[in-house]
């Protein structure tokens, strides 16, 4: 194993509630390296957010054990060693683009004056210069995840977990915010840790896709991707995309009861 | 303004506004001649004088004690004791509003800051969370006017008199809205904010302040505007027990005192006006700070 930056082992996470216990993770193994970008793949239920919630120490797990970037999630979280973009985008609507996007800087206690060419640097690299004024509501759905990407990359950690950040938008919408996350992910050599629903969106994007599956919640595939690095959108078209499309969808099948 | 929305403002604001007072005064005068007439229709048979149904209704809206004042009576009487003289007077009614409002703000700015106080205890804090609100909530089920007498003795004793009794009144009533509209805006952040905050590892402090207060201003205002109301309630209620002599309430009781029904009517129609106006400067500051704040429109 090189440096793997996350490493879960046998880690269990059971949710206690009135009536039954739910399982929500069981037995997970699962070493991700640095730079990777891990895509995290199953219906509903099947623990995927929670895992990332674990990673991000938002979850305690019950037994097993996980590290990140060598220490304790808590440990991790503390030296803010990761960003996080949640499903709804979650900009503070009393701030304008810039304030949310500096908010974390004004948290971590960065000095007055490195604040202003921070957030214009990741500004930049969401494509959201000049909209620094505006608030939330007057951007589109897509703008508003891209500020709220802008936000979780602000005090460059090297870890970026994404809990379906494109889950509720369009297609064209997410076609675009796809090539532009690879992008930055080349630009920025951060590890990503990715949750989605989409198989093409998990295809698409990473080195690697873990398939998950539900009740109790577990891996059943870990695949490496093999298509290049460089992803143009029509490569979604070629062989190569459509065997590791199939390989994710039989993961999935095989991990599902219909009953 | 453009003209087109002056004409919609016209038609959906003015309108309805309008028919509803022309309504009201109405029956107000129908209620006028009807309530006053019994005495009316007695002094004409103890005079022996012949009458008709245009005498009765006139005389029924000019009585000097009316059990019902007619609209007009009050406005003439509002119209004298505020216009026609020295604000400096005891009969003037801005003076005696002045009085009730002084004591209405202050009461309101105390109550407006024990309340957020009170509230950023109880979301901070779980034993004052468990502790504090069931006092809270029964100190509220105390009848105001048994124990405002209470409060402006006991207060006296203490070598407390004139505006600050009163406006501890106005303070007592107003602090409770602004404490459970408070709880209810630093408790209002979705999980999602406040999960966001832990992935920054955020100190308590910095949670309140870029998070929990702002989210709560909202609130805030709403109950700005109930406590303001009551504020003012609590101040003339401040003045009955008192034998004030000054302020709006006092204009009630010798109002009461005498029979002057129509100088009772015109210190309730002003204080009415009082609360509207209140309101309304609320509501104008609540919309520029919503605003600032990036409220959509």
């Amino acid at each position: 194993m090189k440096n793997a930056i996350i490493s879960a082992e046998k880690l269990n996470l059971i949710f206690e509630t009135a009536d039954d216990d739910v399982v929500a993770l069981k037995d997970v193994s699962l070493n991700i390296d640095e730079g990777e970008f891990v895509s995290f793949i199953g219906p509903s239920g099947c623990g995927k957010t929670t895992f990332l919630r674990a990673i991000a120490s938002l979850e305690k797990p019950t037994s097993g054990k996980l590290t990140v970037n060598g220490s304790s999630p808590e440990d991790a979280r503390k030296n803010r060693a990761y960003g996080y973009v949640f499903q709804a985008a979650g900009l503070y609507p009393w701030r304008n683009i810039y304030r949310n996007v500096s908010l974390p800087l004004e948290i971590m206690g960065y000095k007055k004056n490195e604040i202003p060419g921070i957030v214009e640097k990741v500004l930049k690299l969401v494509d959201l210069t000049g909209f620094e004024k505006k608030f939330p509501w007057q951007l589109s759905g897509g703008m508003q995840q891209r500020a709220s990407i802008a936000r979780a990359l602000s005090f460059d950690a090297n870890i970026l977990l994404m809990d379906e950040p494109f889950g509720a938008l369009d297609e064209i919408v997410r076609d675009h915010l796809n090539e532009q996350l690879l992008q930055l992910w080349k630009t920025t050599n951060k590890t990503i840790c990715f949750v989605t629903h989409s198989i093409p969106e998990a295809v698409y994007l990473s080195t690697k896709i873990v398939v998950m599956s539900p009740r109790p919640g577990r891996i059943v595939d870990v695949i490496e991707n093999t298509l290049p690095t460089d992803r143009p959108l029509e490569i979604r078209d070629s062989k190569e995309f459509i065997s590791v499309s199939q390989r994710v969808r039989e993961g999935l099948r095989s991990g599902h009861s219909y009953e | 303004m453009s003209e087109n929305t002056f004409i919609n403002y016209f038609k959906n604001s003015f309108l309805p506004i309008l028919s509803i007072i022309l309504i009201i005064f109405a029956v107000w005068y129908i209620f006028t001649v009807y309530l006053n007439s019994s005495i009316q229709i007695d002094s004409y048979e103890r005079q022996k004088i012949d009458w008709d149904f245009s005498d009765l209704v006139r005389d029924t809206m000019s009585q000097k004690k009316p059990l019902l004042p007619a609209p007009h009576q009050i406005v003439s009487e509002m119209w004298k004791t505020i216009f026609m003289i020295k604000i400096t007077s005891k009969k003037s009614l801005i003076f005696h509003s002045y009085i009730t409002l002084s004591s209405t703000l202050l009461g309101f700015t105390i109550g407006t800051i024990l309340g957020i106080i009170l509230a950023v205890s109880i979301v901070e804090n779980k034993a004052m969370d468990a502790s504090l609100m069931p006092w809270i909530i029964a100190s509220q089920t105390i009848p105001i006017l048994a124990i405002a007498p209470m409060i402006i003795i006991i207060l006296n004793a203490f070598g407390l008199s004139g505006l600050l009794p009163k406006a501890l009144i106005s303070t007592y009533l107003s602090f409770f809205p602004i404490a459970v509209g408070m709880v209810k805006g630093l408790r209002s952040p979705e999980l999602s904010y406040l999960d966001l905050m832990h992935t920054y590892n955020s100190s308590r402090l910095n949670i309140f302040w870029k998070l929990r207060l702002p989210s709560s201003v909202p609130y805030l205002f709403a109950s700005m505007k109930v406590a303001i109301a009551i504020s003012l309630v609590g101040a003339i209620v401040g003045e009955l027990p008192t034998g004030a002599v000054a302020g709006l309430g006092a204009r009630l009781l010798t109002g009461s005192y005498f029979g002057l029904t129509i100088q009772i009517w015109s210190a309730l129609v002003m204080a009415a006006i009082l609360a509207g106006t209140l309101i309304f400067i609320l509501n104008f500051i609540s919309r520029i700070t919503l605003k600032r704040m990036g409220v959509q429109e």
